[in-house]
């Protein structure tokens, strides 16, 4: 290569482009992230800021027109009996659906992180997802069958002749009812296997990134298989179970759907927001009904980085 | 004395590889032991065995006499350094060391006492409340260490303790090594592919080759002993001459060794063995000079100072009669 230039021929925009990149590294960062900082900033919380907003205003009881006035009022409302007790059977659920899916999950993300190879790990991701490719309504009305009181499993209770079983069970107090479909007990059922990808995903990815000789220091200091669960493996799989949980607590608190084909017709914060941003029309209830779950979120989340979830990442 | 480990025709397959094959060994109490071969010659695999972490497929392993072959890990009397170190992350240095008295019951002002003497025996007083994640490799190193030595095991395993350091750390952690073990007079066996800390530190050694044994030994007996034509190959780059030469050179009909450095360049008239440089490689103490000896390459370590010869230079190589050792493959 003798007699050629030191520097190589440009060739062309693509070359001029590369080059510009090079010097100036920031621009191509501004470039990617601007999209997506718009996205979030102006329509999401642009929105939320309006939602906030939206709070804080009341509704004329005569005229039923939005006042535009700073006031609590609205917020006030959510105090009465009603609507605080929507409230809590939403969080109620929203903590039982999390815990529910959590002892679910994880033994099923710790296989899949630590034994499960090659095909099989393909077979796991593919079972994972698979629920998440059909239409979450037909899924829901395939459960509705499911727990009808015509349904399969009244059937098969009744076939070994544990229909006692499923009877005592619907005549509990409060989650029982007529049918499980029309009981708390099969909203509870149906949001915990809608959700369950979202908890099982985050949790087999923090217990993936446990190195095996972690598990064999304990070992080899003396830990029982129940010692390491606790000091190791549960500390670090941690901020998998908080994102998972995030995603469990969050989506069956906003969630109108499920509670509305699938359960009794008591009310959940979801179908309080529908139905008062719609046929109410009171938007400013709907809002305040709304900042709950996010109110409820940012306080979980505090407790869970002081509890020390967030120790590992 | 005692035997702390022993191995009684020991094998662990995986599915068709035979990672250990039929080993026997005596590692005896207070010494400091060193596996040491290639990647994939079972040395790490018998360190496992005798952590615990892996079951013999066949034969008996005796810690101190007892029959550990069926005991979990965790009832063993031996702790283990692991390659990665493998700290736990969301613990702090001293409850790192502290694991094993925390496990066991301990109360916690005893066992934060008994972390910072471990500590302190590392040299890393005042780094307990650290996480590890804010120390150097050397200092995780010696967190490492100070966690496995706090139980107070009877033999101490070292899974390539200082492969991830930088040679300066590496050669000082090797002195400190030695003279902790020496100062707690506990059994160390290390796995370790590399010759030079296998021989500087251990007392005995033992060659690792295809899940076999090749050899065992105190470092002087492999170096200069070398048994088969592995060992001598793999331990200090010697010459290893086929039974030809070795014949001719007035040894056996046997593969022979010749080290390097007990070859002398000399004028090629007269000379034992004579041939044309085809290399030469500075080291800084010395210069390894290649020889093309009738198609054999025999390397010659000339001392600094030396005339060194050019390459395509006719020379000759002397060497003292009882340089050329014999090993045992005709």
């Amino acid at each position: 290569m003798t007699g050629t230039s030191a520097i190589l021929p440009e060739r062309g925009l693509a070359d001029r482009l590369s080059t510009l990149f090079w010097r100036r590294p920031k621009l191509l960062l501004l470039l990617l992230i601007s999209p997506p900082l718009l996205w979030l900033g102006i329509v999401y919380l642009g929105s939320l800021a309006a939602l906030l907003l939206q709070s804080f205003y009341s509704i004329d009881e005569f005229s039923g027109v939005v006042k535009e006035e700073f006031t609590l009022k609205t917020y006030g409302e959510l105090f009465r009996a009603a609507n605080m007790d929507i409230i809590i059977r939403t969080l109620v659920m929203s903590a039982t659906v999390t815990i529910t899916s959590a002892f679910v999950a994880f033994p099923i993300a710790y296989y899949a992180a630590r034994y499960a190879r090659g095909r099989w790990k393909a077979v796991f991701y593919l079972g994972i997802m698979l629920p998440l490719w059909s239409s979450y309504l037909v899924k829901v009305y395939a459960w509705k069958l499911i727990l009808a009181k015509e349904g399969i499993i009244t059937w098969a209770a009744e076939g070994i002749g544990a229909g006692f079983l499923l009877d005592a069970v619907l005549s509990l107090p409060w989650v029982g009812g007529n049918s499980l479909s029309t009981s708390f007990i099969g909203t509870w059922l149906v949001f915990v296997y809608v959700w369950m990808p979202f908890m099982i995903l985050p949790m087999q990815a923090s217990l993936e990134r446990v190195p095996l000789s972690m598990l064999e220091a304990s070992a080899d200091l003396g830990a029982s298989r129940r010692q390491t669960f606790r000091t190791v493996v549960l500390p670090l799989a941690m901020p998998g179970v908080i994102a998972g949980s995030i995603f469990t607590f969050s989506l069956t608190m906003g969630d109108y759907i499920i509670p509305q084909i699938v359960g009794t017709s008591a009310r959940f914060i979801g179908q309080a927001v529908y139905q008062f941003q719609g046929t109410a029309g009171n938007i400013p209830l709907a809002a305040a009904f709304a900042m709950v779950p996010i109110l409820i979120m940012l306080v979980y989340l505090a407790l869970a980085k002081r509890g020390g979830a967030f120790d590992a990442l | 004395m005692t035997a702390a480990v022993s191995f009684h025709r020991v094998s662990r397959h995986f599915g068709s590889v035979r990672a250990v094959d039929q080993v026997n060994l005596t590692i005896e109490e207070g010494s400091f032991f060193a596996m040491l071969g290639p990647s994939g010659s079972g040395k790490t695999t018998c360190l496992r065995l005798i952590s615990g972490f892996e079951s013999p497929t066949s034969g008996e392993i005796r810690i101190f006499g007892q029959d550990v072959s069926h005991v979990p890990p965790n009832r063993r009397s031996v702790n283990t350094v692991f390659q990665d170190y493998a700290l736990f992350p969301h613990m702090n240095v001293r409850d790192n060391v502290a694991y094993g008295p925390m496990v066991a019951g301990v109360g916690k002002a005893q066992r934060h006492a008994k972390a910072e003497e471990m500590l302190a025996l590392v040299k890393l007083d005042g780094f307990g409340d650290r996480k590890p994640g804010q120390l150097s490799g050397g200092q995780r190193q010696r967190v490492a260490l100070a966690r496995a030595l706090v139980n107070e095991p009877r033999v101490l395993l070292l899974d390539e303790p200082l492969g991830a350091l930088d040679l300066k750390l590496r050669e000082a952690m090797q002195d400190e090594l030695k003279a902790l073990q020496q100062r707690l007079g506990i059994t160390f066996v290390f796995v370790t592919h590399d010759q030079g800390e296998a021989l500087s530190m251990a007392d005995h050694l033992a060659v690792f080759n295809e899940g076999k044994i090749a050899q065992i030994g105190t470092p002087a007996e492999i170096y200069d002993k070398p048994r088969t034509r592995f060992v001598a190959d793999f331990v200090g780059s010697s010459n290893v001459l086929p039974p030809e030469v070795s014949e001719r050179l007035g040894g056996g009909k046997r593969w022979s060794s010749l080290r390097p450095e007990a070859l002398r360049l000399v004028a090629p008239e007269g000379a034992q063995l004579s041939g044309t440089v085809t290399g030469l490689r500075y080291l800084g103490a010395g210069t390894r000079v290649a020889v093309d000896v009738a198609g054999t390459e025999i390397a010659a370590l000339a001392p600094s100072g030396a005339d060194i010869p050019a390459a395509g230079a006719a020379v000759g190589l002397a060497f003292d009669a009882g340089a050329l050792h014999l090993m045992e493959e005709a």
